[in-house]
């Protein structure tokens, strides 16, 4: 089969120029863009229900501890407030996800398993009534120790080998092995909006939801598994989302619960909005993780043996770390080609709140041990760090650690080449390497540059696509109106625009004919969760055929152009709806139990030159510029990727620099705005964003997805921006002044990140 | 109390404690919501509207210090139908993502563009660096400020 990807050049895009030959319609604008400029849209808060009460959780205070008892003050007037506790739960009482380890609420004589973990809740018609409730319940607990350091807790949530060749026989042939140790801390996904719910009792004794979510379907299997509902029984509808980031994948399911449970005895709505201090105590985070690579090069700069072991801090619960551990696993080595590859990761329980999907998914945390090492072995073999991944980067029909064989899209080497041109990287790295070598004891500032390369899987791992199953629907309505059908959200990354983008194309008709259907789960089918950068890939894939299946139906009985005859085939035939479920890719294979195979169907690739100053005096750096170059497969709607692009690197600089969670006793020391920090416009670097094009001939449209690769790039750029002007290498992320500082005068560095000290000062 | 101000030209009458933060004022008691709550302390911005043609975090301000003033919130922008030329500006570049913090960045913005100041990168930068956005690391943000700002010059504008 002959595939555009196999016959066209990539395509070079670089910000507001159009290519070359390859013309292509105006862009649609945002569709939901109006609403949300205007004030118009309608974010979970905004929501009216009349008589509606408000809730909140009590949760614990210890990060590990014996439920005795829930002690309710006999002078406070309770008659106006209900309390619901375990015991009122009328199904399971689990959190349902991968594990059935996490309770929606702590029975008595449970244990408690970290410091945020929900124990009972309130509900009260007012906010003022509710706030003096809550200051009237006391826990009565029985301290159990706790374990904080996943390298010293003996509970293993999941583990996964993978082994390529003979790792003793490559380290054995390598002329130089170099060690290298990375640890990363927890990061807070940070969505502008915070986490909210309303729940709302239905006249069937059911339950419907209105909230900030990613995953409508995830909650929905909750709420049936935990209030015993049938599937009836159980909506969910996303209301407008403000930022998600993969904070919205689990975590509003535990949420939901909470409201319906306290909806259910009040029979009335109930509406739980965090504020942002609950939010950031309480809610997943990025997983910590300790990164250990051994790298066998020869003398030459041949790669010949990576041994790397990963340990990734879950928290109290299981949530998804086996899924994030296995996504970082896979991407451990980084995308070079070795023969000789052994990769170990485990992931532990500690006593600390869950952590659980952040954008990346894994692969941040591991990509960052990855390049640094490959910049560190670079500097040892007095290479370029350019050019030794021009060696090493992994070409069509390379192999992984998990014996998969790269067998098209593979664009490492052209999106490495597209980022040191358009940064000028060795004009640039050969001016501040002078710069440093003539720098005198008194300079206040300095200058760096550097490079990282990247790849991250499309869609879920392994057989995930497969044990989901996803639908997504087209229907002509009676009324010969297009409309498309699927759970997947839209939070910003703009899946309401490329929707009909792609169904109008298919189809041959306008963007504007073509509706969305709201994302309610009594209206649309399951299309799978909405992240792991699936959505334009899988969901957007399905949407084209389930499309392509519609015209050729209307046109066989119209025997004209769908586009024209569309209404009076509505008319005449009634509505037409199409369901199209996922196949497997062609040729993609997996094997779950050996753990070997196509862990993707495809992979997107980066590179990203960062350019950092630094504050010699404080340590404080800043980054000026990042260039970005990322090859996605099609790009369907350029506006919207780069932004993809942008906002991915900016998460992603903070990650590299000051965004931190300290903790003490296991709970979050700085879990508010003015103490947990995020990049400013002032703070945020001129990002250039260079979209290239190697289409996926898997997809019908050749996507493969945007959202996540870039934060899988900017860190280890900026670290080795940061050794660049100053010779030393940062190990353990963020990067924050203090650490930049020690590293410059030598002085003790503050402690790892992501590790809770046991008790305060 | 009866507080007395005037909202997006309107004049409202609130009866409430002087102490109500202005924010659930607007939301809750006018019913205007375009205006967000993102941390309640004055860090992310998203409640910013325009008190007497100051930018303002409506969370920090009591309803007492806004009586007789004049507040101005996203839903006062581009009033006659349609979007205002920075919305529109906003709407081309992609300076919305998921929305929650653009009506804040939107006040910002109109204040920036009131003040007449040269829309520099950098000017620009400062001018919304009380404003917080998670999605599009500012850059399309940034972009639609200095393209509503050429227009409004009535320059030709940088940006194809």
């Amino acid at each position: 089969m002959t595939t555009r990807a196999q016959t066209e050049s990539p395509l070079l895009l670089a910000p507001g120029t159009i290519a070359p030959g390859r013309a292509r319609p105006a862009l649609p604008l945002r569709r939901e863009g109006p609403e949300k400029l205007t004030g118009l849209a309608k974010y979970a808060d905004d929501l009216v229900f009349p008589g509606a009460w408000y809730g909140v959780t009590i949760r614990s205070t210890e990060p590990h501890a014996r439920l005795r008892g829930i002690d309710l003050d006999p002078s406070f007037d309770w008659s106006k407030v209900v309390v619901v506790t375990a015991e009122d739960i009328p199904g399971d009482n689990v959190v349902s996800l991968i594990q059935d380890d996490q309770p929606v609420l702590v029975p008595l004589g449970g244990e408690i398993q970290h410091q945020a973990e929900p124990v009972c809740l309130l509900a009260a018609p007012d906010r003022g009534l509710l706030r003096l409730a809550k200051r009237h319940v006391a826990l009565r607990t029985e301290r159990l120790p706790a374990t904080f350091d996943p390298l010293l807790s003996d509970h293993e949530f999941a583990h996964f080998e993978l082994a390529k060749g003979d790792i003793e026989a490559g380290l054995a042939a390598a002329d130089i092995v170099i060690e290298g140790e990375y640890r990363v801390g927890h990061q807070e996904q940070l969505y502008i909006e915070n986490q909210a719910m309303i729940a709302v009792p239905r006249p069937d004794g059911g339950i419907e939801i209105h909230g900030s979510m990613q995953c409508p379907y995830y909650i929905h299997g909750a709420l049936k598994r935990a209030l015993n509902l049938t599937d009836a029984q159980a909506v969910v509808i996303q209301a407008e989302t403000g930022g998600g980031f993969g904070g919205k994948e689990e975590y509003p399911s535990i949420i939901a619960l909470h409201a319906a449970l306290l909806a259910q005895r009040v029979g009335k709505p109930v509406r739980m909005i965090y504020d942002r201090h609950e939010d950031i105590s309480a809610t997943t985070k990025r997983h910590p993780a300790w990164i250990r690579h051994r790298t066998g090069v020869t003398r030459d700069g041949q790669l010949v043996a990576q041994d790397i072991e990963v340990v990734m801090d879950g928290g109290a619960y299981v949530t998804l770390t086996p899924v994030v551990l296995s996504r970082g696993t896979i991407h451990a080595a980084g995308p070079y080609e070795c023969p000789n590859v052994r990769i170990r990761g485990r992931a532990m329980r500690t006593n600390t709140p869950p952590n659980g999907a952040f954008r990346g998914f894994g692969a941040p945390q591991t990509e960052f041990a990855a390049e640094t090492q490959v910049n560190r072995v670079a500097e040892r073999l007095h290479l370029s760090p350019l050019a030794l991944r021009r060696r090493w980067v992994y070409r069509e029909g390379g192999v992984t650690p998990t014996g998969q064989v790269l067998r098209e899209s593979v664009a490492g080497l052209e999106v490495l080449e597209a980022a040191a041109q358009a940064s000028e990287y060795e004009g640039v790295a050969a001016h501040t390497r002078k710069a440093r070598e003539q720098r005198g004891a008194d300079a206040r500032t300095a200058r760096g540059i550097g490079l990282a390369l990247a790849w991250h899987g499309a869609g879920f791992t392994g057989s995930g696509e497969v044990h989901l199953a996803s639908i997504a629907s087209i229907e002509l309505t009676s009324d010969g109106e297009i409309r498309i059908l699927t759970a997947s959200t839209e939070m910003g990354q703009g899946t309401k625009t490329i929707f009909p983008q792609l169904v109008a194309e298919a189809l041959g008709v306008d963007i504007d004919a073509v509706e969305i259907a709201p994302q309610d789960t009594s209206i649309v089918p399951d299309s799978g969760p909405t992240v792991a950068s699936r959505t334009a890939m899988v969901v957007g894939g399905l949407l084209i055929k389930a499309a392509q299946r519609m015209k050729a139906q209307v046109e066989e009985a119209t025997g004209g152009s769908f586009a024209g005859t569309h209404r009076s085939y509505a008319m005449a035939h009634g509505s037409l709806r199409v369901d199209e479920q996922f196949t497997p890719y062609p040729g993609v294979q997996f094997d779950d139990a050996t753990y070997t195979g196509d862990a993707y169907p495809c992979f997107g690739w980066a590179a990203a030159v960062a350019e950092v100053e630094i504050d010699l005096d404080t340590g404080e750096v800043s980054v000026t510029d990042v260039v970005s170059a990322d090859e996605i497969g099609r790009v369907i709607h350029q506006v919207l990727a780069e932004g993809q692009v942008e906002g991915g690197s900016l998460q992603a600089v903070g990650y590299a620099t000051i965004e931190e969670l300290k903790l003490v006793d296991g709970r979050y020391q700085n879990d508010r705005l003015a103490t947990y920090l995020i990049p400013t416009a002032m703070d945020a670097p001129r990002i250039t964003s260079l979209l290239l094009e190697h289409l996926y001939s898997g997809a019908p449209h050749g996507a493969k997805g945007v959202g996540e690769l870039p934060m899988d790039v900017v860190a280890p750029a900026v670290v080795a921006a940061i050794h660049d002007a100053t010779g030393h290498w940062i190990a353990d992320l963020p990067a924050t002044s203090e650490r930049v500082l020690a590293a410059l005068t030598g002085s003790t560095p503050p402690p790892p990140p992501g590790i809770s000290s046991e008790r305060p000062a | 109390m009866t507080y007395r101000l005037t909202v997006n030209g309107v004049a409202a009458e609130v009866e409430a404690p002087g102490m109500r933060r202005l924010l659930d004022v607007l939301r809750e008691d006018l019913g205007l919501t375009g205006t967000k709550e993102g941390c309640g302390e004055g860090e992310c911005g998203a409640c910013s509207v325009l008190l007497d043609g100051a930018v303002v975090d409506a969370c920090l301000v009591p309803l007492c210090q806004a009586d007789g003033g004049a507040v101005e919130t996203v839903e006062g922008l581009g009033m006659g139908g349609g979007l205002n030329a920075l919305q529109a500006a906003f709407l081309e570049t992609g300076g919305a993502q998921c929305g929650i913090c653009t009506p804040g960045m939107l006040i910002a913005g109109e204040a920036f563009l009131a003040s007449g100041a040269a829309p520099t990168e950098a000017a620009v930068r400062e001018a919304i660096a009380g404003n917080l956005c998670r999605c599009t690391g500012y850059t399309k943000i940034i972009d639609a400020i200095v393209l509503a700002a050429e227009r409004q010059a009535g320059q030709p504008e940088s940006r194809a």
